[in-house]
């Protein structure tokens, strides 16, 4: 019952490209986060009524602050991408469950595509295994050079205007990549062609989804995604990408 | 200051309960909000088997409210019963089950087994835009809300809420055919059919094309239905519609409801039920308002 819905201090608001924008919040005890989770952010406008759920790109616990790395897709977002340090933002979270952690032995794909690839940064700060990062763009990359202080670092554009012409996949190729663990976060399309990649090279796979969400708490059942089994909360073949997510085996989970 | 409220004989603390749907069985929000607030947790629709529901994109924003066509996803009567009413039953507030079937004897396998559980009140969703069988195709119809309401009276061992549709010409029609059955309480209203384009992909903003509209933007429809039929039955009516603040609830209670129930609310702050809790009672203060009773249809 001690959770609420609370009001963060914007510190600082920076634009990394066309649309993307990073903003670090200070919202107190919210910055003890585990990579992977979001937050749901509220406009201030009463005509938008449910929250954004965007994810965490990186926590400062001693700061006590956030950093969220979006890109404004709607009047929700624009909104946010105005505010200026010194301005309240209304958050609820950290929410959802996270990427699950890793034995330092290992090697592991990061993978993030487009507005998936903040969330991976959390996480390549995190993990003590080896780590291949690999990152997909359409065409404008960003914060490409914040990985690589943790990992080697490969980069994949679609028109070919940086790294690898084409897509992550394409990257690992390439450079001929190997790993024995996938983290992802990014578009259905990446998700399922890694999917189908760790199925076929028979290596253990966590990807991260996104969906339209409204409760962002696991009670409106708007944000599910089809699963293998029949899972034991819904009793049917469908999770909840907030409650249950956003980070699933591949496996579990049907793109 | 006197804030229960009675619904068909049942005592509620306070006029404030869960509008089906939007606080799953009461469990997600128990991590915001003390669910012994609240005046009663209306659960989710839950179905004789389980439903899996309707694909994604469920829901949409739209300007002041949202489109929803999530499909009455839920376990399934079986597992409802093991799980939610024990969670709940921790509580010290009403348990109202929300029913939803396909046909007449869906919805009485669901009430049959409910009658032994504790649960306080049923309320049947006749009136679900989301789904194609059963829900609204029961909602529309004269006739065919009286036969239902019969039907489950016959079965139900707990005081049975008919929850109406807002989707007809004449709402008094349906309430009165509700009353004519049997009912011992109404909801209203459930959500507008509504569609959202998405001119960018051009296509449907939800994958069921139609969702049902709720929030702030269908208040106003729901205040004047609640309204029109409180003059029209004698019924204890449970408003819903868009209450977003106390004072919002206070419209629905002057109008003629004798409860509210929030939803859309919740998804905009998991904490809105206890706030409007708190609101109506600020306002009864201020307004040397001694019973909520008074308040019950006193504009006319």
């Amino acid at each position: 019952m001690a959770k609420e819905k609370k009001t963060a201090v914007v510190r600082s608001q920076e634009r990394l490209g066309d649309d993307i924008f990073s903003m670090w919040i200070q919202p107190g005890e919210v910055s003890q986060a585990r990579a992977g989770q979001f937050i749901s952010v509220y406009s201030k406008d009463g005509s938008r009524l449910l929250p954004r759920p965007i994810s965490i790109c990186e926590t400062d616990p001693g700061a006590g602050q956030l950093r969220m790395v979006y890109r404004v897709v709607g009047e929700g977002t624009r909104e946010f991408s105005a505010y200026k340090a010194g301005d309240e933002i209304s958050i609820l979270g950290p929410l959802g469950n996270g990427f699950p952690d890793v034995e330092d032995h290992r090697r592991a794909f990061l993978i993030g595509g487009g507005i998936g690839i903040p969330p991976m940064l959390e996480l390549a700060k995190g993990l003590r295994c080896e780590k291949q990062i690999i990152l997909g763009y359409r065409d404008q990359v960003f914060m490409d050079q914040e990985f690589g202080p943790y990992g080697q670092v490969f980069v994949a554009t679609e028109d070919g205007s940086a790294g690898t012409k084409g897509n992550v996949l394409d990257a690992i190729e390439e450079h001929g990549l190997e790993a024995d663990i996938i983290m992802a976060c990014g578009p259905a399309p990446m998700l399922r062609a890694l999917k189908q990649y760790a199925r076929d090279k028979a290596v253990e796979c966590y990807l991260s989804l996104e969906e339209r969400m409204a409760c962002g708490i696991g009670a409106c059942l708007a944000c599910v995604c089809r699963t293998k089994d029949v899972d034991p909360h819904s009793n049917v073949h469908n999770a909840r990408v907030c409650k249950d997510g956003p980070v699933f085996r591949a496996e579990e989970v049907e793109l | 200051m006197k804030t229960a409220v009675s619904i068909a004989g049942v005592e509620l603390k306070n006029p404030v309960m869960t509008a089906s749907g939007t606080f799953g069985s009461g469990q997600e929000y128990g991590e915001f909000v003390d669910l012994n607030l609240l005046g009663a947790v209306v659960t989710k629709g839950v179905s004789n088997v389980p439903w899996p529901g309707n694909p994604a994109p469920r829901i949409a924003e739209t300007y002041g409210g949202m489109i929803n066509a999530i499909g009455l996803q839920n376990p399934g009567i079986d597992v409802f019963v093991k799980r939610d009413i024990p969670y709940l039953k921790q509580f010290d507030t009403k348990i109202v089950v929300n029913v939803c079937g396909k046909t007449t004897e869906d919805y009485v396998e669901v009430v049959e087994r409910l009658g032994d559980e504790p649960v306080d009140l049923l309320e049947i969703n006749i009136s679900c835009p989301n789904v194609k069988e059963g829900g609204i195709a029961f909602g529309q119809d004269p006739k065919a809300v009286e036969a239902i309401t019969r039907e489950v009276k016959r079965h139900a061992r707990q005081p049975v809420i008919m929850k109406l549709s807002p989707n007809v010409t004449d709402i008094t029609e349906t309430a009165r055919a509700a009353e004519a059955g049997g009912a011992d309480a109404l909801s209203l209203i459930n959500t507008l059919t509504g569609m959202k384009i998405d001119i960018t992909k051009r296509t449907f903003a939800v994958a069921n094309k139609t969702g049902g509209l709720s929030g702030p933007a269908i208040k106003p429809v729901a205040v004047r239905m609640v309204y029109q039929t409180a003059q029209a039955v004698d019924l204890p009516i449970i408003g819903m519609g868009g209450i977003m603040t106390a004072e919002d609830a206070l419209e629905f209670i002057l109008a003629g409801a004798a409860a509210v129930s929030v939803g859309t609310a919740n998804f905009h702050d998991p904490g809105a039920t206890v706030k409007i809790e708190k609101g109506i009672r600020k306002y009864m203060d201020a307004w040397g308002v001694e019973d909520i009773k008074e308040l019950v249809g006193a504009v006319r």
